[in-house]
């Protein structure tokens, strides 16, 4: 491009910003399928429906994102892992803080127009921190799900309730702490209780009334498609097996899924079986748990799957973002590329769930290869020897990112990461733990207190590492890697300058150059990272968000 | 949620020749209770406090109501404190909103002098009516799904405000408008004006929603003029509603508790 029609192109462009900035226009469905046109605003938790954390705004750059300033804080009034990627629509900010709290602020100031505060039930029942990770929008309309598995509508200009639906039933172990995704006029959310014996399912919600329109099951009930992996005990057991398993088989859901215009097929992860650790008890593959299902978005009925991990005894969840890349390697095929907990890289045809590839990104021992239709062979580790990767994953729920410009799919890792398992019976009772044994931590001196994270981290490498990744989607292999001496649980942005921003558990919020991997920048925010950066624009000017600790750090370069 | 029982949510009491007297300065009632509070406290008082304390307020050995004779409060905060608590002797615990508690106390405080053959009855179904009809409240305020954004959210107003609060507010906004809401005027140094109801300020910025219902924000030194009026928008519906329409509108507003 010419640098004139440059300068009248973002000269438009700019008028157009200036100009859209009061209009905040109803986010229309439309628009959110065509979310990264205007990159101006980040309309779903993931950025787009392919979720691919790529922002086409390009004012930072790796020559000057040196020159990054903080612009403004909000700080959260309530303690503990803030997980939230707020949305952004027409210079208004929406976030949600703990427990479940809804915030408008001035993207520009940080100042807030209104605050929502709901009160989740006092007998809710929710695994692993009060979690909640953000809103959907539709029209002027925003949808939280709760951590009492309630789903609220509000209205996005004055924080007032429209309408509230229970999904599910708390006290028997249901929560929601994802952010739904809004699909034509539905609102898609899923159950967390993976640890507590749910039977899990995704339900998709009229936006305007809150009246359930379809629901999927990920754990099939006898007689469905499925069920016959849920296998019956063995007749003479002497360990301990369940025979109604599939009642409470785990199959949550706690990250958003991704959605196909073009096939109508929305995406999910589906997290662990229950018991997690204990396979003895419940014989079979364990569908739908630890898979990737497509769903047709209008009824919910199920077109494919792939299991990444059957049978899992390792709480390996499927629940990563799924991402969507279009004519993968220049084969004209439209694909899901996924960094699963697992530690494998995988390649998946978009409309058939067809297995492309698999690839180790991190050390794995739990498997050995695949065989020709994608499934892994499965060598389970003598006891009390080490599985790689470990409890907490090769990587997690930490949103991952793909650029289309550099080509390259980038991964918050933990590496050289090991847990030794000790799967132990366990019996279901309603809205309690249910989990089977229990993993450990490898080690470097077994019976000495526990390693310490921080603020003084004393892990060894022996333990792992965390890393920065990036894969040439089309191979799976390598292309290059930033390795960092604590792990990390943050989300990845991918710019169209070819930057990169993440950060980690040391609290290093950090630019890299997206095609080398290179440290441009780095900030330290003072507390772990456990959410995504986002990118937005107000007027002429790029900001670039983050939550660290109890607070949203935003920056910009000087005007 | 907590929700009024319907036979009481839906008829409240007015005590009309004195609200409809009551001047927008003058105050409705020489003591520190309103009539509209008290008139509330009363159907809430039959409702759920007559089973125990009787309709003279003397049922319990010890305690008279009517006569002020209560045995551990001497202030209304000792009032209030006990009635949420309950006690152990037996008097449960309740949970009273802001206008129910407002209506509870001072009924109890005014039981005496309370003189229910002079009151009209409001009817919240009416007050409805005329809130989305001859009112023309809607124009303005939400109560629930339907009405603008414009103005302030009237859907929990039952439960955050007081009945006397509420019926002043309906004859003299202005005496009743939270700072909060007050209109701005913003001019900006291009000279576009935009009015609108302030939501938020800080020493630099403004955060407001216009008249359009759109949020905005300004930095204060973009700004050429910027003015907060102490008048309401809101027009007095003294003398545009009658005494009956008005305890039907505030019987109505009385009953909005919030949804959620």
């Amino acid at each position: 491009m010419g640098g004139k029609r440059r300068s009248l192109a973002s000269a438009f462009a700019a008028l157009i910003a200036v100009w859209s900035l009061p209009a905040q226009a109803q986010v229309t469905s439309q628009r959110l399928v065509a979310a990264s046109s205007e990159p101006q605003n980040w309309l779903t938790y993931s950025g787009s429906y392919y979720s691919q954390r790529y922002s086409a705004l390009d004012q930072i750059t790796p020559a000057n994102v040196k020159n990054l300033k903080l612009q403004w804080v909000y700080q959260s009034p309530v303690a503990g892992n803030w997980q939230t990627t707020p949305l952004v629509v027409d210079g208004v900010m929406y976030l949600t803080q703990r427990l479940n709290d809804v915030v408008a602020l001035d993207a520009i100031t940080g100042r807030a127009f209104w605050t929502y505060r709901y009160t989740p039930a006092q007998d809710r029942i929710v695994c692993c921190g009060a979690n909640n990770r953000g809103l959907a929008i539709l029209g002027n309309t925003l949808f939280m799900g709760t951590l009492d598995a309630q789903l609220i509508a509000l209205d996005a200009r004055t924080g007032r309730p429209i309408w509230k639906a229970e999904v599910a039933i708390t006290k028997d172990g249901y929560s929601i702490t994802h952010a739904p995704l809004v699909v034509k006029d539905k609102v898609i959310v899923g159950v967390g209780g993976g640890e507590y014996g749910i039977r899990g399912f995704i339900a998709a919600y009229d936006a305007a009334t809150g009246k359930e329109a379809w629901r999927f099951y990920t754990i099939p009930a006898p007689g469905e498609p499925g069920s016959e992996t849920w296998q019956p005990c063995p007749k003479a057991a002497n360990i301990f097996c369940d025979p109604e398993a599939w009642k409470h088989g785990g199959g949550s859901i706690w990250m958003t899924g991704s959605y196909d215009p073009q096939l109508n097929l929305t995406y999910w992860g589906v997290g662990n079986v229950g018991p997690d650790y204990n396979g003895a008890q419940r014989p079979g593959d364990n569908l739908y748990t630890d898979s990737v299902v497509a769903l047709d978005v209008d009824t919910g009925k199920l077109k494919w799957h792939y299991q990444f991990t059957p049978h899992d005894v390792y709480d390996y969840d499927s629940v990563q973002v799924p991402v969507l890349i279009d004519n993968w390697a220049n084969n004209r095929i439209n694909v899901i590329a996924w960094a699963n907990r697992n530690g494998n890289f995988y390649v998946l045809d978009r409309a058939t769930g067809r297995f492309f590839i698999g690839e180790p990104f991190v050390k794995v021992n739990w498997m050995s290869g695949f065989d020709e239709r994608g499934r892994p062979m499965q060598t389970p580790q003598p006891a009390g020897r080490p599985t790689y990767p470990g409890n907490q994953g090769g990587t997690n729920w930490y949103s991952p990112s793909f650029s289309p410009r550099t080509g390259l799919f980038y991964i918050s890792a933990w590496e050289d990461y090991a847990s030794i398992y000790s799967p132990a019976p366990s019996e279901y009772k309603v809205g309690s733990n249910f989990v089977g044994g229990g993993p450990q931590n490898l080690s470097a001196v077994p019976g000495a207190p526990g390693l310490g994270r921080s603020p003084i981290n004393t892990w060894t490498d022996a333990a792992g590492h965390g890393a920065v990744i990036a894969l040439d989607p089309s191979s799976g292999r390598e292309k290059w890697k930033f390795k960092m001496t604590d792990v990390t649980d943050s989300g990845i942005l991918t710019t169209a300058s070819d930057l990169l921003f993440t950060g980690g558990r040391e609290g290093f919020f950090q630019a890299l150059d997206a095609r080398t991997g290179a440290l441009l920048w780095k900030t330290n925010l003072g507390a772990a990272i456990n959410s995504g950066p986002i990118t937005y624009r107000v007027g002429t000017r790029q900001y670039v968000s983050i939550v660290s600790g109890l607070s949203l750090f935003v920056f910009a370069l000087d005007e | 949620m907590r929700r009024l029982p319907a036979a009481v949510a839906g008829v409240v009491m007015w005590i009309g020749p004195l609200a409809v007297a009551g001047e927008a300065q003058a105050p409705l009632h020489d003591s520190q209770y309103s009539d509209a509070d008290i008139a509330y406290g009363a159907t809430l008082y039959a409702a759920r406090c007559v089973t125990c304390h009787g309709t003279q307020g003397d049922a319990i050995g010890g305690v008279n109501l009517r006569s002020g004779t209560f045995r551990n409060a001497v202030i209304d905060r000792d009032l209030e404190r006990f009635i949420r608590a309950g006690s152990p002797a037996g008097m449960p615990a309740f949970v009273l909103d802001n206008s129910e508690m407002a209506g509870i106390i001072a009924y109890v405080r005014n039981m005496n002098a309370f003189d229910a053959a002079a009151v009209k009855t409001g009817d919240a179904t009416r007050g409805r009516a005329i809130f989305n009809g001859k009112g023309a409240c809607t124009g303005c305020h939400r109560a629930g799904a339907a009405g603008s954004i414009v103005g302030p959210n009237l859907s929990d107003v039952g439960a955050a405000r007081s009945a006397g609060s509420l019926q002043r507010s309906l004859v003299d906004p202005a005496s009743q408008m939270m700072p909060i809401n007050r209109p701005v005027r913003v001019v900006t140094k291009d000279g576009a004006i935009v009015n609108g109801r302030r939501l938020n300020e800080d020493t630099y910025s403004l955060q407001l929603m216009d008249d359009r219902g759109t949020l905005r924000s300004f930095l204060k030194a973009d700004l050429r003029d910027y003015t907060v009026s102490a008048t309401s928008p809101m027009p007095s519906y003294k003398g545009t509603l009658s005494g009956d329409e008005l305890a039907d509108v505030l019987a109505y507003l009385l009953s909005l508790k919030g949804q959620l």
